[in-house]
């Protein structure tokens, strides 16, 4: 990471952040496929692993997933500064379409032509999402590692089937990682 | 005084909501309807489908659309500032732990342990999106086929295509809006 890190890069990092928020529909998840296409693939600024690192710890820390994966990666790329930066271009967009929204709601909620509009983007998040899962299992998995594979076929099988509660899978996977995944070859 | 009680109403929510947007919907409701009457209950839905529908993360939405209703634009922001305030703390105290100690063999191995985790929990929120782009639903259909939506399924398709492509994703999410558009009127 060899940026400069000045006023420039605090708006270009405000900027990216707001438009990702605006168009992060359907749910937190939706933001990790926007993130990472703006930071890791167009501007490098950090790396898939850190990324996911990061999603991590967002997850795993109450509050809202989307506002904290923005705060953990302001933080990560550029300090405390950094953090509120991501913050607030997270929650700007809504704030304003929302108070927007508000005011106008019978307008816009009963209308079949936004309808059809946010359900078109609606399938291509879902596209999107699709596309950084496949991304990732396919690196994951040429890897050939076997407790990773466990642990994430596991994990699938208890959220989808089985409802299991995310905090407590998070709980048992990063106590497998502490216990038996300290080698570099899981790094 | 009410903007100090959604302040501090949000920010309980906040702390004790783990697990992504859709976590924080009967918290809020618990509170805002069932506690201190500020909303009814079809008010409350109102609020969670236009959090659904709208861009941004669906808590920040809901926070802000409750606060608007609740109190006007300054109970929106009161509302909204609730919610994420004791994330930054939170999250920048993660970080900077994470950054001081993150080459120590322990803290590497339990997110050795995590990455693999969010994988298969972005894998298994693909599968709720996809249900709810093609089949309008949260859970598995009986009559798989015939209730599919064929304009969510042609939509969700082309954008995977596109995407496995490294087409830019705002670009993709509003050609996906103009697609929903222009399908939903056709058919």
């Amino acid at each position: 990471m060899d940026k400069k890190i000045d006023a420039k890069f605090y708006w270009t990092l405000f900027k990216s952040t707001f438009i990702i928020s605006m168009f992060t529909v359907g749910g937190g998840y939706v933001i990790i496929p926007l993130l990472k296409a703006k930071y890791v693939d167009e501007y490098h600024w950090i790396s898939d692993e850190e990324t996911l690192n990061m999603v991590a710890i967002a997850q795993s820390t109450p509050g809202i997933m989307a506002v904290n994966t923005a705060i953990m990666l302001g933080y990560r790329m550029a300090g405390v500064l950094g953090a509120i930066t991501g913050m607030f271009a997270t929650i700007l967009p809504p704030l304003i379409i929302i108070s927007i929204v508000a005011t106008f709601y019978d307008l816009v909620a009963q209308n079949e032509q936004v309808k059809l509009v946010l359900k078109g983007m609606q399938c291509g998040a879902t596209a999107l999402l699709l596309n950084v899962a496949i991304d990732l299992l396919q690196k994951q998995f040429s890897k050939k590692l076997i407790l990773p594979i466990v642990i994430i076929l596991a994990t699938f099988i208890a959220n989808i089937f089985f409802n299991v509660n995310i905090m407590l899978l998070v709980a048992i996977d990063g106590l497998i990682g502490l216990f038996f995944m300290r080698d570099k070859k899981y790094s | 005084m009410t903007y100090l009680l959604l302040f501090l109403e949000f920010a309980k929510i906040s702390l004790v909501c783990v697990g992504g947007g859709y976590a924080s919907m009967p918290l809020i409701q618990a509170s805002v309807v069932d506690s201190y009457h500020w909303l009814t209950l079809p008010e409350f839905i109102d609020i969670f489908t236009i959090s659904q529908m709208t861009p941004g993360p669906i808590g920040i939405n809901a926070a802000t659309f409750a606060g608007m209703k609740i109190a006007g634009l300054a109970g929106a922001i009161s509302a909204t500032m609730g919610f994420v305030t004791p994330s930054i703390f939170l999250c920048i105290a993660l970080a900077k732990i994470i950054f001081k100690y993150g080459e120590l063999g322990a803290i590497q191995g339990i997110l050795n342990g995590l990455r693999p985790a969010v994988m298969a929990l972005i894998a298994a929120a693909c599968i709720g999106f996809v249900l709810l782009a093609v089949w309008d639903v949260e859970d598995l259909p009986q009559d798989f086929f015939s209730s599919a939506n064929p304009i969510g399924a042609i939509i969700l398709i082309g954008a995977l295509i596109a995407a496995r492509k490294k087409i830019s994703a705002i670009k993709l999410l509003i050609a996906c809006g103009f697609a929903g558009l222009i399908l939903g009127n056709l058919f």
